[in-house]
């Protein structure tokens, strides 16, 4: 069982740009664990850390001004590798949310299957977010699972966002795949019959 | 509709989840020691076992050091995952090609090579280059390690079904365009996200006239503009190429096979979601400049300006060339290179040694490149020795490393200096790709070969024969 999902309002942490791949959300070198435990340490490593292992000031996960359980980002969020590592490294820092107006189609299954919600909103909705969070830090917004709408807190502009069906009862419910499929081992060996 | 993914993919439909995915079933899993102990830990916890263990297949690639593989592994870290992977196929009675194993290598490169991956299937593995198989006419796509829980567990995954979309690419290819800058054009056209949600077929005059490995590299690259996976209807040359393979059917059951194989090619009617065409006379040896696939541009080109670039991205892409050290509006040809790296799942085969012997051969790696060539398996290593072109690579003062993924990612020791630049035939220039702050320019072995001789970015055409 994973934690459940219905409604959550936070404030954001805004990563503006566009094509973010796996590789940034947690470089190949992070990938040698053999549990899932950790990860959210080394989230956006080379980003958030010098050659030296110090924080560098300017990036957005080590300013004092931005914080939550939301993650803003560009478009295209999580190209590249299928490295699951990558939303354990977001769940793993504590993000329950990632509100994007793309996300490639690995990563977000393995969101998903982390009890992370991939929200994708409109582009004009993403820049209105982008700027409100830009002029005030502490901007909320609600995202609302049951209801399938995400509320930028500071315009009041709301939007609907797809999920599908099975899926959202599965995070709503904090059920898994596998829970599922083993049901239906049944239909599984008559399939195999017939081949 | 009936197209060649429509007919694989709803020939393995076990079941549908009302409102939701299907239930696919999976033909081929095969797992690596990167993405796969987690899920072999979750198959212990919920106390089950491989449903089939007989159609799953475990090799190390990515850690796997490219020296001394008869040695323990020195990186305690890389050891720990790659016994893991060993101690979790031999508890679970399933096949593992272990380091040194001749059956050992990049397990994209090795699938096809040994017959394991043939038309019709559906395969799936924890890494998203797994696209590459669909070139034998196979559905096949990366997932993420709780789906290989879900596949270990049940045979199966929950998938929604992708939109389909045809590439067609007419024509007939210059001198020294190969597969790879085909690949390169594309992704550049389309960009990084632009077949996100679409399973692609590959087709057209240029594509038919690929060989296997061609084709390999091409569909390998599909998920570098964001598409699931690639592929290339089965024919005369998959045929060919499959043929007495270790693990294809034989005898009978080959005839058979084919037969059935002949069937699967999308029909006249078929329906795309979407379609796009290229011209092959467009293509020249390609290169990137860019921390993207999707920006890479003709080897005769300049660096786009961002004042062609649409507003929203403007940030990411000066981001990008000012990691690489680059400025807009500058050209490609001459920009010096420390490093060249031939190998990976995209270009580990024995045809891409090939190319880079053809262009080395009677001449010399120029004095300041340090050149990594690491063969997808050990079956290429023997190839490219059988060859003979391991000598012509000494005497170019090239040294043969053994197989693996080598620096591609760096999870081994292949590790790019920070700063340095690196003409590399893999499939990914992300940042600190092939290790912190390294600089990774993508290209043929072609553009690659004229790079290690030359000392920097070289147009292979004005020094081939």
């Amino acid at each position: 069982m994973k934690e459940k999902f219905e409604i959550l309002r936070s404030t954001c942490v805004p990563l503006p740009l566009e094509n973010v791949d796996t590789d940034q959300i947690i470089p190949a070198r992070f990938l040698k664990a053999t549990t899932k435990e950790g990860f959210g340490e080394n989230l956006f490593y080379d980003w958030r850390y010098d050659k030296q292992g110090n924080r560098i000031e300017t990036f957005v996960l080590n300013d004092p001004q931005y914080s939550g359980k939301i993650l803003v980002a560009g478009k295209n969020f999580g190209c590249g590798s299928s490295r699951e590592h990558a939303a354990w490294a977001i769940a793993g820092y504590g993000f329950r949310v990632v509100v994007s107006s793309f996300f490639a189609d690995i990563h977000k299954n393995n969101e998903l299957n982390n009890g992370v919600l991939p929200v994708v909103v409109s582009e004009p909705f993403l820049a209105a977010l982008f700027a409100a969070i830009k002029e005030n830090p502490e901007t909320e917004v609600e995202v609302n699972l049951p209801g399938q709408r995400i509320t930028n807190m500071a315009t009041g502009k709301s939007e609907n966002f797809e999920i599908n069906a099975y899926k959202k009862h599965c995070l709503i419910n904090g059920l898994d795949d596998i829970d599922y499929l083993l049901t239906n081992k049944q239909k599984i060996e008559e399939y195999e019959r017939l081949w | 509709m009936n197209t060649l993914f429509d007919k694989i993919w709803d020939s393995h439909v076990v079941a549908a989840v009302e409102n939701g995915p299907v239930q696919l079933y999976v033909d081929r899993l095969y797992c690596h020691e990167v993405t796969s102990p987690q899920a072999f830990a979750g198959l212990r916890e919920r106390g089950l076992k491989p449903f089939r263990p007989g159609r799953i297949f475990c090799m190390p690639d990515h850690n796997t050091p490219t020296h001394d593989q008869d040695k323990p592994i020195a990186d305690p870290v890389s050891k720990t995952q790659v016994d893991t992977l060993e101690k979790n196929a031999s508890d679970f009675g399933l096949t593992h090609f272990g380091m040194m194993h001749p059956k050992n290598g990049i397990i994209h490169v090795v699938g096809p090579e040994r017959g394991l991956t043939l038309p019709g299937m559906t395969i799936v593995c924890g890494d998203s280059h797994t696209s590459t198989h669909g070139a034998m006419g196979a559905v096949a796509f990366g997932i993420g390690t709780s789906e290989v829980e879900m596949a270990l567990a049940s045979q199966c995954i929950l998938q929604q079904k992708p939109k389909t979309m045809r590439i067609t690419v007419d024509g007939q290819l210059g001198k020294g365009v190969t597969a790879k800058d085909v690949a390169l054009y594309i992704i550049a056209k389309m960009t990084t996200g632009g077949a996100t949600g679409y399973f692609v077929e590959y087709t057209g005059s240029v594509v038919r006239g690929l060989t296997m490995e061609g084709r390999l590299t091409l569909c390998n690259l599909s998920i570098e503009m964001g598409a699931r996976g690639g592929m290339v209807a089965p024919d005369e040359t998959t045929f060919a190429y499959l043929k007495g393979r270790e693990y294809a059917p034989q005898g009978e059951a080959w005839d058979k096979a084919v037969a059935y194989w002949k069937t699967l090619g999308s029909g006249s009617d078929a329906l795309f979601d979407k379609e796009v065409m290229f011209r092959a006379g467009d293509v020249e040896p390609m290169i990137t400049y860019g921390t993207n696939p999707g920006m890479g541009t003709g080897i005769t080109q300049t660096i786009p300006l961002s004042s062609s670039m649409p507003e929203a991205g403007r940030i990411s892409y000066l981001k990008s060339l000012e990691y690489m050290g680059f400025s807009e509006g500058d050209p490609l040809t001459g920009k010096p290179v420390d490093y060249v790296f031939v190998g990976s799942c995209t270009n580990g085969r024995i045809e891409d040694f090939r190319m880079f012997a053809a262009v080395v051969k009677g001449r010399k790696k120029a004095p300041g490149v340090t050149a990594w060539l690491v063969p997808g398996s050990w079956m290429v290593e023997a190839q490219i020795r059988a060859e003979g072109l391991d000598r012509i690579f000494a005497n170019a003062g090239f040294e043969l490393r053994q197989p693996g993924c080598s620096a591609c990612l760096a999870m081994n020791d292949d590790k790019i200096p920070a700063g340095k630049y690196a003409v590399s035939t893999s499939n990914r220039n992300f940042e600190g790709r092939q290790g912190p702050g390294s600089r990774t320019l993508l290209a043929s072995p072609l553009v690659a070969a004229a790079a290690a001789i030359t000392g920097k970015v070289t147009d292979p055409r004005d020094i081939m024969e």
